[in-house]
């Protein structure tokens, strides 16, 4: 895997907020097809880095590399553009607004012919049919109701509404930013499930998460950060959650690790 | 990779039990105050549209022919024709979560723009026009850039927009009123709006028309454009809107000088309405516009609602108006009534909301 050339790649970032260094000099590599989740403390700049890639701040210093190209974004649109896909913690849906009209915010299907040209009237029945298509390709085909507004739909599902948006606009990455956090066991598993499905289509994924039995099922590697920039990156199955969790806190170095192992 | 594969097998199998379990959609509750809660939630302007028939009942019952013509429901398009169509600029406002004190302001300030330009410098009437309304269209371009790049709140920004544009309007006229007659005889196309014609016993005019006319154009743009989508996803929730991939300040800046446009057409129609161009017309238009907005079942929280319920909002008003004075009650027992129907209105918003829980 590590023989390929990374999809997504990120040198010497430093995002400076006066005084306050949320990301320090950091490293960062996505390869093609794997699950890299981040991991770190709070406050240890993984959402910095996390913005920084998909477009939602600017960097002050560093290179972003998107398939070697050298990548600027200014805005989450600009990412978008260029097949990076985030799904945000507090996941970024109008809750008055149905599961399609959410699924092609910003993205809307006219119409073919003078109806769209002329009066720019969308194609309901396109967005409806590809967003019922996207939904049932992850498995998520019990939601009956394309027009149901999101609100009514629950934690679980509202994720899975916006992981199959990311899914299918992402053509190259999807960032996944705390996507079980605020799920129940059943509706955690149901999005990890969601995550391998997306996997298994080709689409790396990085995930952030603070939960490590999550993060130490599906990743392939682990990145973990720590005050503001990469201490390393591990394998899941090189060392146990214990270990990923002292080095997260500065409590063992990887050093120490590499001894260990 | 060999301890993964593991995990992997046993959640393939947890994902088999999970998948019939979680996703599921199925209404959990049924009954008929649920479906009516539902239904209400997908179609907001039903509560006016049912209130204004039952009020139309009411009066009808209670009058009889002397309201229940059409001479007199078609009196009651008129009164509220100022209201109705400064209303669906309000609705356009509070839908993006904004409020525009301002709408009243930028009515009179075009009107008389419209009247200045053609009596004052002697432009034709048809430039004119066109000049108040792009001075309405740009007070709206002003209050939209100042609350969507200066991030200023909508109330405060509209305050004091209503002020500037008030002042503005009794500087710029010298508190001058341009009389009637003089308009009839030289300019009538001021008065296009207030062009009467007759279909048996109802009596129309083209700012009817127009009003009418403009609400069925917004509701199609606001439920069948790309544009009238964002519209809601702004009013919904600005930030998720905005990464989502909705250009924020472009919407909002389009929906302020949308609202300064409509402002100014309620401007001309002022002129049909009154018959002359007076700089001190219409000083209650901003609250009565809210009102409609309010009564017609668009949430002040911006994101919902449909801009056929502000119409409905104000026909409830303008029916109550007649009706009570038919009847020969106190002016007072209309506010009064007014009054009830806005906490009624919003109490039936706050209920809606509650269908997601």
């Amino acid at each position: 895997m590590q023989a390929q050339a990374p999809i997504l790649q990120a040198k010497n970032l430093v995002k400076r907020y006066g005084r306050v260094t949320a990301i320090d000099h950091c490293d960062f590599e996505l390869y093609p097809g794997e699950i890299l989740a981040v991991i770190g403390d709070n406050g240890a700049g993984k959402s910095s880095l996390i913005k920084a890639l998909s477009g939602a701040i600017t960097p002050d210093e560093g290179e972003v590399y998107l398939d070697d190209q050298r990548v600027k974004f200014s805005s989450p649109l600009d990412a978008r553009e260029q097949g990076i896909e985030t799904v945000y913690q507090q996941l970024a849906m109008s809750p008055a607004l149905s599961i399609a009209d959410n699924m092609f915010m910003g993205r809307e299907i006219r119409k073919p012919g003078i109806m769209g040209k002329w009066f720019r009237q969308l194609d309901r029945p396109a967005m409806e049919r590809l967003a019922r298509e996207k939904l049932s390709e992850l498995g998520l085909m019990t939601i009956q109701n394309i027009r149901q507004a999101i609100e009514t739909l629950s934690g679980g599902q509202r994720q899975g509404v916006a992981v199959a948006r990311a899914a299918a606009f992402g053509s190259k990455v999807i960032i996944l930013d705390e996507p079980t956090a605020a799920l129940g066991v059943k509706e955690s598993r149901r999005v990890l499930d969601l995550i391998l499905e997306v996997r298994s289509r080709g689409i790396p994924i990085v995930l952030i998460s603070h939960n490590m039995p999550h993060v130490f099922e599906v990743a392939d590697r682990i990145h973990i950060h720590r005050l503001g920039k990469r201490l390393c990156v591990i394998r899941p199955e090189d060392c146990t959650m214990n270990d990923a969790v002292a080095l997260m806190t500065g409590a063992k170095d990887p050093s120490q690790l590499a001894e260990a192992s | 990779m060999a301890k993964p594969e593991v995990t992997r097998q046993e959640s393939n199998a947890a994902r088999i039990d999970a998948s019939e379990a979680v996703a599921e959609f199925q209404p959990h509750r049924t009954g008929l105050a649920y479906r009516l809660q539902h239904a209400l939630h997908m179609n907001p302007a039903l509560v006016p549209m049912i209130v204004l028939l039952l009020s139309i009942l009411l009066f009808g019952a209670l009058l009889g022919s002397k309201f229940f013509s059409p001479f007199a429901l078609t009196l009651i398009l008129q009164q509220v024709q100022i209201v109705g169509i400064v209303a669906a600029a309000q609705s356009l406002i509070i839908l993006t979560a904004g409020i525009d004190l301002s709408v009243g302001a930028i009515m009179v300030i075009s009107s008389v723009v419209m009247g200045q330009f053609t009596f004052r410098y002697g432009i034709p009437a048809p430039v004119s026009i066109l000049a108040g309304l792009m001075c309405g269209m740009f007070c709206g371009w002003v209050s939209g850039m100042l609350v969507s790049k200066v991030k200023l709140p909508p109330f405060i920004v509209t305050l004091g927009m209503w002020q500037i544009v008030l002042a503005a309007n009794f500087l710029y006229s010298a508190n001058e009123t341009i009389r009637a007659q003089d308009i009839e005889t030289h300019a009538p196309l001021l008065q296009l709006f207030g062009e009467k014609f007759n279909i048996g016993g109802a009596v129309f005019t083209v700012g009817v028309v127009f009003m009418v006319a403009l609400v069925l154009v917004l509701t199609y743009a606001l439920r069948h454009t790309a544009w009238g989508r964002h519209v809601y996803a702004v009013g919904d929730d600005k930030e998720a809107a905005a990464l989502s991939g909705v250009k924020t300040d472009r919407v909002i800046i389009s929906v302020y000088m949308l609202s300064g446009l409509i402002c100014a057409f309620a401007g001309w129609a002022l002129i049909g309405r009154i018959g002359s161009v007076s700089p001190t017309a219409g000083q209650l238009t901003n609250i009565e516009s809210i009102t409609a907005v309010v009564i017609g079942g668009i949430s002040l929280f911006g994101g919902r609602g449909s801009i056929l319920g502000s119409l409905f909002g104000a026909l409830i008003v303008g029916v109550f108006t007649l009706g009570l004075r038919l009847l020969g009650a106190d002016a007072q027992w209309t506010y009064l009534l007014i009054g009830v129907l806005i906490i009624g209105a919003v109490a039936v918003d706050q209920w809606i909301r509650k269908v997601s829980v």
